[in-house]
């Protein structure tokens, strides 16, 4: 009996740390997947104006068309007119309906009829601008289009 | 004997790799989540020589000019008050009661100086171009919250159920089965024909008009 009672020692087991790498794996995996690499490298300023009564935008079928003066480390190149941005380039408002032909073709084929058009703003652009933007999405009949925005009140 | 007591493989070095990716992917995540304020452009047309007629009373005239002040029915008014401004004049009902234009949900004044009815009233927005787009984006979103306001009244009457909340649940996907949400469509758009959205855009003024 005494030959079974040997291996019995009274300290406690250390914790088994083996899980620990399954649990940091389960968060590795659930970031990985939840990740977005930023694909459009900012080529203007674009602080969003705030409101409150927003709608989410369905990303799968949008295309993105930033607008703004260029970004400190561009205006010395670029000077401080608000500029264009599809893509990762400056686009003239005459190049735009090429421009967003050109993002459209990268969505799935079956959403290219339910296009969504994306506005990020910066919120120092003149209303004209904008508005000649949207005149040529109607030249292009890309109708439906959403203003980005960020969550807040102007009147706060 | 010696060979059962093979060593276990050393897994304590694992959970530092892991760690190693996790935080790199904890930097580069950025969960992004855009929303904003959907609008759908009037289709390019031909001209016609057809003038569509609107009713000085129906029409609800808001004017945004090159310093960003707010002129609203030909009154200088603040961003504060042009919801309300916009909720009276959509549910203002002015026609007369036993007429077909007669709208039997509106709570407003009644006044025959105002809209009609809901389906009749038009809120034009007129830009400068001059105008700065957080302006144009605050007056866009106090607009729409005029027609969420009453649109969520009215729902709360007939479903006991907010507009925004409905759309909000729809949008989440906490709907669930094909029935429930076709249903809820037809709530929806109850709503919508009760409070239609009607938006006008005109083209900016050239700036210093």
């Amino acid at each position: 009996m005494s030959k079974f009672r040997k291996k019995k020692s009274n300290e406690l087991p250390p914790v088994s740390t083996a899980s620990l790498p399954d649990i940091v794996f389960m968060l590795l995996f659930f970031f990985m997947v939840v990740t977005v690499l930023r694909d459009d490298n900012l080529l203007v300023q674009n602080k969003l104006p705030k409101a409150d009564q927003v709608e989410k935008l369905k990303k799968d079928r949008s295309v993105y068309i930033y607008a703004g003066k260029p970004s400190a480390r561009y205006q010395e190149s670029f000077g401080t007119e608000a500029k264009i941005q599809i893509g990762d380039k400056y686009t003239d408002i005459s190049n735009i309906k090429f421009a967003l032909t050109e993002a459209r073709q990268k969505l799935r084929p079956e959403l290219q009829d339910k296009v969504m058009v994306a506005l990020k703003v910066d919120e120092e652009t003149n209303t004209g601008m904008v508005t000649d933007i949207k005149q040529e999405l109607r030249d292009l009949n890309m109708l439906k289009i959403i203003y980005i925005t960020t969550p807040g009140n102007e009147l706060d | 004997m010696a060979r059962r007591a093979t060593p276990e493989v050393n897994a304590g070095s694992m959970a530092d790799i892991a760690f190693l990716l996790l935080i790199f992917f904890l930097v580069t995540t950025t969960i992004e989540k855009d929303s904003g304020i959907g609008r759908q452009l009037p289709p390019k047309e031909p001209p016609t020589d057809e003038q569509v007629k609107i009713k000085e009373k129906n029409l609800f005239i808001v004017n945004v000019n090159r310093e960003d002040q707010l002129l609203v029915e030909e009154k200088l008014m603040d961003l504060k008050d042009l919801r309300q401004a916009a909720i009276e004049f959509l549910d203002n009902g002015g026609a007369p009661a036993g007429s077909p234009e007669y709208c039997d949900y509106c709570k407003g004044s009644r006044n025959p100086e105002s809209s009609d009815n809901p389906d009749k009233a038009v809120i034009s927005v007129q830009n400068d171009r001059l105008t700065s787009y957080k302006m144009y984006i605050a007056v866009q979103n106090e607009l729409v919250a005029a027609y969420n306001y009453l649109r969520d009244r009215e729902s709360q009457r007939l479903y006991g159920w907010k507009f925004t909340e409905m759309t909000k649940d729809l949008d989440e996907g906490k709907i669930k089965g094909e029935v429930a949400k076709e249903q809820l469509q037809e709530k929806l758009q109850t709503i919508q024909k009760l409070f239609p959205q009607k938006l006008s855009e005109a083209e900016p003024k050239k700036s210093g008009s």
